[in-house]
This record gives structure tokens, C-alpha cells and sequence, in this order.
């Protein structure tokens, strides 16, 4: 089994405050720490899992500066194979399809049999790099995966099943043949930490670093010219209403929530 | 390129709120640039989904196969992929929903068209369509635009009102047409999460922790508080992820939507999947570290604070103020 996963190296925007830098489209990133984006993280132990049951290899494939190499090491560490980094000033500006483009180049030679993406990237949240990268790998797909079975009962040799996550709960049950790109809901495993040993072994592990010459990418298939769409401005949004922030030291604030809550007949 | 198209979101029968919401916008900006509104419905022969949406656009386009029966990623794409290709639309809209995310970007690709994803504003100016999406957990907005006359969106879920639809009323032109369908991904069926007896839906308290709760043994706090105001327990989608409680306790769009007396959410940044969940609440408080969090927008009162010290905090000064009643 060739298994394929993309994962993004993300600021962890959760609990720090995010501003919009001088160029008003995109953010300042000085204060920011960076990890691999949450559902790629959850994709890459859904790749592991299936490889220690099945055999094979997990390719890992990422666009991104210099610094992504840490998020790729850490994959390599935790039990991944190999490693490829798409770098090229060329990239710069790349909307999700042009971006969808590189990674597509990338991954076609490998010959996959499964590509398993996150969901959906924290930082721009768009949910859109499978379903582009089936497209253009010519191969049937399934977003939001919750639960995933290969080698089920019943199911012919390249088939496998999948729960896709619809609203409220509900799952939906398909069957995909191989090969396919799956995109992976947070929460369908629960994923390991690297050990030492892991990260031992993970630093003479491949890593290989490719420019958009070197990966066969075309120049007007990315950048500003390959995207069909532009962001304009970044903002603070306003907001219509706000909640009254009760001040003081914890002790006043709280004071005074338990007194509201009372007053509202709440307790 | 001209013409508004609105793909139909339908599951079991029923017709989706955010189909509703879109053909209202959809209407307004219709009529604003003098173009026409496609409703687009998939279904199987004999469909009741048609008829329920007649009557709210210009065009209906209604396809009837086998193959539509239920929700198919490949089926769709084939299908809306001709009609994008014969109709030319300017506008493609369908829901950022679990249907819209696995259709839209393959779609996208096959169709050439761009894609913005999961927008919560849809307006026009001389430059063409100007959207806004949220970014970065929903701390900043931006503004996107395509760089062609015509594009496709994805539309989050309340972000427009769905209003009187007597507003839309009109006579739609029926239109159909014959479909070959060859797919390789098959629909099998539905599952629905293990019922485990509790039903925060029908709580009168709910307090829910997030990601701000940071570890496992920290809950206990959070329950004993919880029994102290007689609340229920709910979570936002990390602490489900981190294996920490039951999804029957997950509030949210792929948890439960909630409509209690109180909500105090604790360490939950306020991701618009969580907050769709909890809209009809009387009274909402937030106690969140970061004062630019999105919870704060939509909560009645708040505190800026680290919940592992505000909380023991807020049980003392309510057991106070209970002694002194």
C-alpha cells in the first residue's frame, strides 16, 4: 500500500491574537508559533495506522518554506517513509487550485494508491485541496472522513469503505474503489507522539526538496497567473454586538457574574 | 455569463435551511443585476424536493435518475457539470456543508470555474462579485474576488436569511433533461450516532468546555461546577476529537443544536461550528483568555480570563451568594 499524505505547515491561531500586517492580505507571523495543520496531523496517524496493518510506505508532501521541514521531520519521526518539500518563489501568491496543481505534479509519479488529506487547513479554512487534487489525479474521492475500512468484509480487493461526517451526527457509508483521495475529519484516531528513537531514525530519512522546474510544474499553472482567484483584504471584522466584559481582578469579575446570574433567576 | 445558479440541498426528504437561505440571496442579487435564478434539483424519479422549492427562482432545473436517490459527490459532479457547461451561469452557489465541501472543489477543477469556499458575504461592484470569508479560526475576514466575470461559491449555513419567501414568489419554468450516469464511488446508507441517554438538547444549563480546557483531569473541575448549578455538560468539537466525552455531548453543526435558559462556554473561542449550535440561547456568558475571541460577539457577558482560576472563583461567589438568600 503507497499511501500519500499532504499536510500544511499552520500558525496555531486558536489562542493567540492574529493582526493583519502592512500589506492588509496577510497576517503577522513574528509572534506566531507553527505545527502541522490539526486534521493533516489526524491524516498522517490514519496513514501510519493502516500502514502497520497492511505494509507499504507513507510519502509525505508539503508546499512550503525552509521551516516546513520541521513538520515534515516530525512526520518522518512518528513513522512516515519519506519526504517531499515543493519551495519555489514561483509558488508565492498560489490560490487553493493552483496549490492543488503543485501537489498534484508531486504526488502523480509516486503512483498512490490512497491520498489522505486533512479536512480543511486552520489558517484559511477553505476545505479544498482533496477535492481539487482527485480531480486532477483522475481519482474518485471522499471528504470528511470519520471512519475508514480497508479490506472490509465482503468488499472486493480494491474496494474500501468509508463513513463520511454529515451534520448533526449523521454518517454517511460509502464505498470507494482504490486508488482514491480521502479528506480526514479530526477525531478518527487519536495520534501519537514521535519517540526519541523515531526522531532519531527520521534525520537519515528522505527528504527531498523540489523547485517548480524540478517537480515539472509549469509557471503559469501557479502563482498569480495559475489562480483564479485573488485575496483582496484582510480585516478585523466588526462585530454588531459585543458582550459586556465584567472587569476587575477574578475575584470582582466573577462577583459579579454570580450576581447577574442571580438577578436573571439563572442559579 | 449570466444567471445565478443555486444547487438544491436536500437529505431524507427534507429540504436543507441553508437552500432556502442561499435562493433568498440568491433572489436579491438577482434582481439587483437583472439576472435570472436557477434552483438546481437532483433527485430520484418520483422526488417531492422539485415541488417544495418551485415557485422560489426563475428556472427550475430538475434531474431525475436512480443514481441521485441519495447524496453522490460523482453523480452531482457529472450532472452540474453539464448544466454549468450548457447554462454558463455567473454565479454558481451550494452550501458549505458536508454535501457542498465534497462536491464543490472537484467541481471546480473539472469545470474551470473559481472557487471561494465557505463565504458569509456575497455583494457586486464594478470590479464583479466581492466575497467575504472568514479566516484564521474566525478571527479576521477577507475579502476575495474572481479573477473571470463568472465564479463559484460555497455558502456557509446562516450566514444569509432565509426571510419571507413569499418575497420570492414566482413562476418557474420547469426544465429537465436526460442523464447518463457512470460512477465509481457508491452510496450505501446512514448511519446515526449510538444513543447513550443523555440529551443536552433538552438541558436548561449548559455549561460547555473547549480547547482552552487543555487537559483531561482539568474537567472534574468543570463538572463539579456544573452539579453546582444543576448544568449539564456540553463540549465544542477539540474535546470530542481528544477522546475526552461522549459525541452525544458535542454541541455545535456536526454535534447537537442547543437552546438552554444558560450557556457558559469555557475556554471555546466561539468557531462558527460550534456557535451554530448554540444561537437560541437565552443568556450566553464566555470565559475565554484571548479578549479578541470570537465568542465574545455573540455572548451576553463575559470574562477575560484563564478558566482554571476563574472558575473556582465564580463557584465561591455563587455558594456566597446562596448563603446569603
Amino acid at each position: 500500500m503507497e499511501i500519500v499524505v499532504c499536510c500544511k505547515r499552520v500558525p496555531d491561531t486558536s489562542e493567540a491574537e492574529v493582526a493583519v500586517d502592512t500589506s492588509g492580505r496577510d497576517i503577522r507571523r513574528e509572534r506566531l508559533a507553527f505545527t502541522i495543520n490539526e486534521s493533516d496531523n489526524y491524516a498522517l496517524e490514519e496513514a501510519l495506522l493502516i500502514k502497520e496493518k497492511l505494509g507499504g510506505a507513507v510519502t509525505l508532501v508539503s508546499i512550503g518554506p525552509k521551516e516546513a521541514d520541521d513538520v515534515l521531520r516530525m512526520g518522518l519521526a512518528k513513522g512516515a517513509d519519506k519526504a517531499v518539500r515543493l519551495t519555489d518563489d514561483k509558488f508565492a501568491e498560489s490560490d487553493a487550485m493552483a496549490r492543488a496543481r503543485i501537489l498534484a505534479r508531486a504526488i502523480a509519479p509516486l503512483k498512490p494508491d490512497l491520498v489522505l488529506c486533512g479536512s480543511q487547513a486552520s489558517d484559511d479554512g477553505e476545505a479544498q485541496t482533496g477535492g481539487i487534487l482527485a480531480e486532477l489525479l483522475g481519482l474518485p474521492h471522499a471528504a470528511y472522513v470519520a471512519k475508514l475500512s480497508l479490506r472490509h468484509d465482503g468488499l472486493s480487493g480494491s474496494a474500501f469503505k468509508v463513513w463520511r461526517e454529515l451534520e448533526g451526527g449523521l454518517l454517511e457509508v460509502l464505498e470507494l474503489p482504490l486508488p482514491a483521495v480521502v479528506t480526514v475529519q479530526t477525531g478518527i484516531n487519536q495520534p501519537r507522539y514521535a519517540s526519541i528513537m523515531g526522531i532519531k531514525r527520521a534525520q537519515a530519512k528522505e527528504l527531498k526538496v523540489l523547485d517548480a522546474a524540478a517537480a515539472g510544474v509549469a509557471p503559469g499553472d501557479v502563482g498569480t497567473q495559475g489562480s483564479g482567484t485573488a485575496l483582496e483584504k484582510l480585516f478585523v471584522p466588526v462585530t454588531e454586538s459585543h458582550a459586556e466584559i465584567l472587569q476587575g481582578d477574578v475575584n470582582e469579575a466573577s462577583g459579579k457574574l454570580a450576581q447577574i446570574l442571580k438577578e436573571r433567576g439563572l442559579l | 455569463m449570466s444567471g445565478i445558479l443555486v444547487l438544491v440541498e436536500h437529505l431524507r426528504g427534507e429540504v436543507r435551511d441553508v437552500t432556502y437561505e442561499m435562493l433568498a440571496k440568491a433572489g436579491s442579487l438577482g434582481a439587483a443585476l437583472k439576472q435570472p435564478v436557477s434552483a438546481v434539483v437532483l433527485e430520484a424519479p418520483g422526488g417531492v424536493t422539485a415541488g417544495k422549492v418551485a415557485g422560489l427562482c426563475d428556472n427550475l432545473i430538475g434531474i431525475e435518475d436512480a443514481g441521485l436517490k441519495d447524496f453522490n459527490a460523482e453523480a452531482y459532479q457529472q450532472v452540474l457539470g453539464d448544466i454549468i457547461s450548457s447554462e454558463k451561469p455567473s454565479l454558481v452557489m451550494m452550501a458549505h456543508s458536508a454535501l457542498g465541501v465534497d462536491l464543490a472543489p472537484s467541481l471546480a477543477a473539472k469545470t474551470g470555474m473559481p472557487l471561494v469556499s465557505d463565504v458569509i458575504g456575497i455583494s457586486r461592484d464594478d470590479k464583479g462579485f466581492l466575497l467575504t470569508r472568514q479566516m484564521y479560526a474566525g478571527k479576521l475576514n477577507a475579502d476575495w474576488r474572481f479573477k473571470s466575470e463568472s465564479g463559484m461559491v460555497t455558502v456557509r449555513a446562516a450566514a444569509f436569511k432565509a426571510g419571507d419567501l413569499n418575497g420570492l414568489k414566482r413562476e418557474s419554468k420547469h426544465a429537465s433533461r436526460a442523464i447518463q450516469l457512470s460512477l465509481r464511488r457508491k452510496f450505501l446508507g446512514y448511519e446515526e450516532a449510538p444513543s447513550t441517554g443523555v440529551d443536552i438538547t433538552k438541558a436548561t444549563s449548559i455549561v460547555a468546555v473547549g480547547r482552552g480546557i487543555k487537559e483531561q483531569k482539568n474537567l472534574a473541575l468543570v463538572e463539579q461546577f456544573a452539579k453546582r448549578i444543576g448544568a449539564e455538560v456540553g463540549c465544542s468539537r477539540p474535546v470530542i476529537d481528544a477522546g475526552w466525552m461522549g459525541k452525544e455531548r458535542q454541541i455545535g453543526s456536526s454535534g447537537k443544536t442547543v437552546k438552554p435558559k444558560l450557556y457558559v462556554g469555557l475556554g471555546i473561542s466561539g468557531a462558527f461550528q460550534h456557535t451554530a449550535g448554540i444561537k437560541a440561547a437565552e443568556t450566553i456568558v464566555a470565559i475565554n483568555k484571548d479578549p479578541n475571541a470570537p465568542i465574545f460577539s455573540i455572548a451576553h457577558f463575559g470574562i477575560v480570563g484563564d478558566i482554571m482560576k476563574v472558575l473556582p472563583a465564580l463557584e465561591a461567589k455563587i455558594v456566597e451568594l446562596r448563603a446569603r438568600a
